[in-house]
């Protein structure tokens, strides 16, 4: 591959520029290897497999519970999700009923999980373009909500909290008030966040119109979650294919519509992910509102033997759809477990989406796709 | 520097006896003052950006050593000279170390005309203005040299797009200065500040409508000639790693940085000079300040004033704004200021013919009532700064954080 792009420049004189795995906006060890004539890139091909641990073939040799904190690793900045996509695929092979409550905690968790994430990816997208502040008061908002978590299960980013069967820790006395005084803050302080950089001309200027990836392009790519939201597809886990206690609650899905240029550039998949922690915001004030009493875990036999067959369980991450296919063979350990995560995806779509784009565009689409290194590789 | 020569002979006998030696030794003397007091100055510049980066970013900034930290420019910078001056093995190795000097000396070189007072000024050269551009001309060199030498792609790029910034933003900024030098009449530094007076509405800035634009384009053109954010492409450390110095370490990277924070002050004190009344006293006339040596030092503690809230002002913007893509940097300068700039100049020439036809009143007039503009435009800034606060303020608080 590498020889054959080398022996291409050499004949159209064009420069090969390697980007990564040591780049500060790569955003983890990925590589990128750019073909182009100056600024203005030919196309970029993705080099992943830098920072493959082989979670999937660990999970082969654990018991079904021991593989939880596994899964945490797989996306650290929204570990959440990971646990709970594990979770439902051996509750479905298990067959076992989760608590309500359980169900309700889970949603308060992940939906916590999710705007600390989106605030890392906006964040990261505007330090991306230049602007180092906005990071930094994500960050911010960031740490507030790792205090909220590590006081509900003492970690503060592998949390190992969704278990199978339920959930590890119920609420601590006073937690629910203090998620809700973070609800109020975290509102208006969105708004500063607003004025600071998501209405910043200059940001727009940078993201309408750079890197149009358009539905059906999207959908053949499989990308998910914001990024194909923010290609205009009306599609969300949460709402199409329900799953935990998400049924109850009312939300609107937040799709790209062109806002400031084309439908599918980069500032639609920013705004998408702006509206989205909103959109969190209402979910967590429903679930603490309605949170349920009783059991925080299910019954589970001593041993996890699951019956010989197969299930999927798949949630709506911070990313998009983060599945677990996990196949039983009848033994306490998984005989297959495939992660489907929608990092790769996304990744896989920069070589198409890059052509023509210029460098600084580059940085801005692959922080606009909000990839991380560990998604993609596992 | 010459009419204090002039008085200097007539106070001290061996300036008389020997003019050639005591001229050089005053111009020596004064070279050595001022590059101690520059470095004194562009030091606590980087501190001073620290701080206040820290305060923008609700995190503290260097406090360690000194009162709040403010030595710390100096713990950096003797770290820097201790550190090994490292040089890759495929660079040019000669070119990598000549580098720096012409970065350095573009900075330094202006510092000769920038006047602090009626006498404290390296020369007041005739062309002023013109040299001024001439040497800050030639950091564009160093930084390409640098590019080049390093030898990395990631350098190359960042010296690639210093050159075509620099050069077309000059252009820009050029066309901004000429606007004020018109109703001036003069290129040398020290002309054009006697031109002004020591009230706001005295000076250049509100002389007219095309002044007044031309403050606002020369501020930008120059942010985008000292590579500054949201101009500060040649050195995106998102893109391009570090720019053009990306390989250095050690000195040479210390001289980078210090001739880029020195290079604000020449910012700020280029647009004091020409734009905002210089030294000027308000409510002393020329005479008055030339024959007090105190009131030729409180000219200097005026005349660094503006400069230092004018550097605020870059370093606040630095933090704030995100940056733009390298064609709409040269957009913006080859389709929007060159064209403004040059309908500036037109403008400046017309006003002046129009200046001399019409009764004085109706000049002032316009003065104040740019002044007015301007203060209401300063006022605005302020009091959504004030708002941005208060609402910050009435946020809850978190007391089980911390």
């Amino acid at each position: 591959m590498e020889n054959a792009l080398n022996k291409q420049a050499v004949s159209d004189d064009l420069m090969i520029l390697n980007m990564g795995p040591q780049h500060p906006s790569t955003h983890g060890v990925i590589r990128f290897v750019i073909t182009g004539d100056g600024e203005v890139m030919q196309r970029a091909v993705p080099h992943v497999g830098y920072l493959h641990r082989g979670i999937e073939k660990l999970a082969e040799g654990l018991p079904y519970p021991s593989f939880v904190p596994f899964t945490d690793r797989v996306d650290y900045l929204a570990a959440m999700f990971a646990n709970h996509g594990y979770a439902m695929a051996v509750e479905r092979l298990l067959g076992i009923e989760v608590p309500r409550r359980a169900e309700y905690l889970r949603v308060i968790v992940s939906e916590l999980n999710r705007i600390a994430s989106h605030l890392i990816g906006v964040g990261a997208m505007a330090m991306d373009i230049g602007a180092f502040t906005p990071f930094l008061h994500g960050i911010r908002e960031r740490e507030k909500l790792n205090d909220i978590i590590e006081e509900l299960c003492g970690a503060r980013l592998t949390y190992n909290y969704i278990r199978v069967g339920g959930v590890s820790f119920d609420f601590p006395q006073g937690l629910d008030a203090k998620i809700r005084a973070f609800l109020d803050t975290f509102e208006p302080l969105m708004e500063e966040f607003d004025r600071l950089i998501t209405v910043n001309e200059i940001l727009v200027k940078r993201c309408a119109n750079v890197a149009v990836i358009d539905a059906e392009t999207a959908k053949s790519y499989g990308l998910v979650g914001p990024n194909l939201r923010g290609s205009g597809v009306d599609w969300d886990l949460r709402r199409d294919l329900p799953y935990s206690a998400y049924p109850d609650f009312e939300f609107n899905v937040c799709l790209g519509r062109g806002f400031r240029g084309t439908l599918g550039d980069a500032y639609d998949r920013f705004i998408v992910r702006v509206q989205e922690m909103q959109e969190s915001v209402k979910i967590i004030r429903q679930a603490l509102d309605g949170l349920p009493e009783g059991e925080i875990k299910g019954k589970l036999p001593r041993k996890l033997k699951p019956a010989k067959g197969e299930a999927y369980g798949a949630v709506e991450s911070a990313r998009g759809e983060l599945g677990y296919h996990v196949i039983s063979d009848g033994t306490d350990k998984p005989y297959r477990v495939k992660i489907r995560a929608g990092s790769f995806n996304a990744t896989s779509i920069v070589e198409h989406a890059s052509r023509g784009l210029m460098i600084a565009d580059l940085v801005v689409l692959i922080a606009s796709l909000d990839v991380i290194a560990p998604e993609i590789d596992r | 520097m010459g009419d204090f020569f002039e008085y200097l002979k007539s106070q001290w006998s061996f300036a008389q006896e020997h003019p050639a030696l005591a001229f050089f030794l005053l111009v020596v003397g004064y070279g050595i003052v001022m590059i101690g007091f520059f470095s004194a100055f562009a030091g606590p510049v980087t501190w001073v950006e620290r701080r206040v980066a820290g305060r923008m970013q609700c995190r503290i900034g260097p406090n360690r050593v000194g009162p709040h930290g403010f030595l710390q420019w100096l713990a950096d910078g003797l770290k820097n000279f201790l550190k090994e001056d490292l040089i890759p093995n495929a660079a040019d190795k000669i070119l990598f170390r000549i580098a720096v000097y012409p970065v350095f000396a573009g900075v330094f070189l202006t510092f000769v005309v920038l006047p602090l007072g009626p006498w404290i000024v390296g020369a007041d050269l005739s062309v002023g203005v013109v040299y001024l551009l001439a040497v800050t001309a030639l950091v564009v060199t160093g930084i390409i040299m640098s590019g080049w030498a390093s030898n990395s792609k990631w350098s190359l790029l960042g010296g690639i797009r210093s050159a075509a910034q620099m050069v077309s933003y000059e252009v820009a900024a050029g066309m901004a200065l000429l606007t004020a030098i018109i109703p001036a009449g003069s290129l040398s530094f020290q002309d054009i500040i006697e031109h002004q007076g020591g009230w706001p509405w005295q000076w250049l800035v509100v002389y007219s409508p095309a002044t007044f634009l031309a403050f606002f384009v020369y501020f930008t053109a120059s942010l985008a000639e000292g590579n500054r954010t949201p101009f500060d492409l040649p050195e995106a450390e998102s893109e391009l790693v570090a720019g053009y110095n990306t390989e250095y370490s050690g000195m040479r990277f210390l001289f980078f940085a210090f001739a880029e924070w020195a290079n604000l002050y020449v910012i700020g004190a280029v647009i004091t000079a020409v734009f905002l009344g210089g030294w000027r006293i308000p409510g002393v006339d020329i005479a008055t300040q030339t024959n007090n040596i105190w009131l030729q030092f409180a000219g200097a503690a005026i005349f660094l004033t503006k400069a230092s809230v004018l550097v605020f002002v870059t370093i606040w913007l630095r933090w704030t704004l995100p940056r733009l893509r390298v064609d709409q940097l040269m957009l913006m300068c080859w389709k929007y200021f060159v064209p403004f700039g040059i309908g500036l100049v037109v403008l400046s020439l017309f006003w002046q013919v129009l200046a001399a036809a019409v009764p004085t009143w109706v000049t002032s007039a316009i003065s104040v009532l740019l002044t007015l503009a301007g203060a209401a435009l300063v006022a605005g800034m302020f009091w959504r700064a004030w708002y941005n606060i208060r609402a910050g303020k009435d946020a809850p608080v978190y007391t089980w954080l911390i």
